[in-house]
């Protein structure tokens, strides 16, 4: 059993495909190594009580509260933020359909909303607009853009259930 | 945050022997550990992260039931194709709670051990006998709403948050501990407490001891459930009054009854004398009604709070329509269903 008492312990990650190895204090969360140690700033501290969801990251493809884990327990793990999901210039599906469907205001949640998002259609289980709603309620947005948020999800949730089906 | 020692078992011995020092704490999901460190409500010395366990699996048991591993996550139990076929009232009730974000880290045996919400509890600004005993009460008297009306004492007024809780107490689960005097399986209905004079003992683990697995035995009620959630927001809120019901019909007439109440007392709430006496009677408002007067007699108010014994009754009343109609409430579609058995043909 691997015991710490030190202040700093060992820490590798994989951040948007690129590995760091990392010393931090177990206090500290994942949230905060990515902004303040990473400076992956596009991650939002809303709440820092996992209220608000501004923090969500993918950990394997998964939604998470960043605020809410400790980094020292995710040695090893493959993380995805905001920041990773543009390929080059080529903006993920969900990051157009915000633009085209103007899913934001001031833009401080949209992070969390986009990660979030694709979680969401990672996962699988949303298939009607009562279903995004109801599985998009972990991320508030004060700005109340709700409505047009869930039609850029149901916009790519279309999207992809379309090319799935050209493609059996 | 207070400082700890880290530590990361590989095994459950381990870990128990890691968990038997004053101060420590188990570490899973974090979703209630870690927020209540960052308020100094939980000051662990000792954080005891127990994620490398192998204790991730759903197996079935010889009964036709399931062994549900402590680390299995909030949402890989809620779409769980067994349970969403053999134990859909669990799943509903996993769904009606928290954020998809919250039910992916959150898992099976920290959902048990979450503390409560009550406000007084969260401040350490404030009196709590919960938080620092002996300190007093500041929700009696206080801001209250979405208090206990069953079972509390002059201690102690707050309820268990949980919504799984509530379906593992309709299912008449049971929960696997492991200890320093060996492993110990407890039926849920023991596992947590009401407040009495140690409103800080939320249930009835005994230091050092951790849980495995929580095991459902086989459920036999058909579409006959519902979990039936109600609260101030339609989604991500904790609930006001939630009902867990779940019907065993022969014709019209009650053959079974299991009906647990979330959001009001420390503990998921079941009245065993009352579901005896529902059952035999014809499934219809006139016995659900009594039903609720029954498990609603000794329901006390605390002023702003009051409310919630005449919405405990209709949420009870509404969820057991629904439950012998076969109609249970949807968690994406918010509209209440009636329950009317015409309605639903």
């Amino acid at each position: 059993m691997q015991s710490f008492r030190s202040q700093d312990i060992a820490l590798t990650l994989s951040v948007n495909g690129v590995s760091h190895s990392l010393s931090v204090d177990p206090c500290v969360t994942l949230l905060d190594l990515l902004r303040e140690r990473l400076l992956l700033t596009g991650t939002k501290k809303g709440c820092d009580q996992g209220q608000c969801g501004a923090c969500t990251v993918l950990i394997g493809g998964k939604r998470f509260n960043s605020c809410l884990i400790l980094a020292v327990t995710q040695d090893e793990a493959s993380i995805t933020t905001i920041e990773g999901l543009a390929e080059g210039d080529a903006l993920h599906p969900l990051q157009a359909a915000f633009i085209e469907r103007d899913a934001f205001q001031c833009g401080y949640c949209t992070p969390g909303q986009i990660c979030s998002a694709v979680g969401l259609l990672n996962e699988g289980h949303a298939h009607s607009r009562a279903e995004i709603r109801e599985q998009m309620s972990g991320n508030l947005c004060r700005c109340g853009a709700y409505t047009n948020i869930a039609d850029a999800i149901e916009d790519v949730m279309y999207e992809t259930t379309r090319a799935r089906e050209a493609a059996e | 945050m207070n400082r700890f020692e880290y530590v990361r078992p590989n095994s459950v011995a381990d870990a128990v022997k890691a968990l038997g020092v004053p101060g420590a704490q188990a570490l899973a999901g974090g979703t209630n550990l870690v927020d209540l460190m960052k308020y100094d409500v939980a000051k662990p010395a000792r954080v005891v992260d127990i994620n490398r366990l192998p204790l991730r699996t759903i197996e079935e048991t010889k009964d036709g039931g399931l062994k549900i591993g402590a680390l299995v996550s909030n949402s890989d139990l809620a779409w769980d194709p067994r349970v969403v076929k053999r134990f859909p009232l669990l799943a509903s009730a996993i769904l009606a709670g928290a954020s998809p974000q919250l039910r992916n880290a959150a898992t099976t045996g920290g959902n048990l051990l979450q503390r409560t919400r009550c406000y007084y509890f969260y401040d350490p600004a404030t009196p709590c006998n919960k938080r620092q005993p002996g300190s007093g009460c500041g929700a009696i008297g206080g801001v209250n709403r979405i208090h206990a009306i069953l079972g509390a004492s002059d201690h102690c007024i707050a309820v268990h948050p949980s919504d799984m809780c509530v379906g593992l107490a309709a299912l008449d689960a049971a929960v696997h501990l492991e200890g320093p005097q060996g492993t110990r399986l407890l039926s849920f209905f023991d596992f947590h407490r009401l407040p009495g004079d140690q409103p800080e003992c939320d249930n009835t683990m005994q230091p050092g001891e951790l849980i495995t697995a929580i095991e459902v035995p086989p459920s036999e009620f058909g579409d006959h459930h519902t979990y039936l959630k109600v609260r101030d927001r339609l989604s991500y809120a904790f609930a006001l009054v939630s009902v867990a019901a779940a019907l065993k019909l022969d014709g019209d007439v009650v053959a079974e009854a299991r009906v647990a109440l979330g959001g009001v007392a420390h503990k998921p709430w079941r009245d065993r004398e009352a579901e005896a006496s529902l059952c035999g009677r014809r499934a219809d408002d006139t016995a659900f009604g009594l039903f609720a007067d029954a498990v609603l007699r000794e329901a006390k108010g605390q002023g702003q709070n009051t409310f919630k014994i005449e919405l405990a009754r209709r949420t009870i009343v509404r969820a057991l329509r629904q439950a012998a109609a076969g109609t249970p409430q949807d968690q994406s579609h918010k509209t209440i269903r009636s329950g009317d058995r015409d309605a639903s043909r």
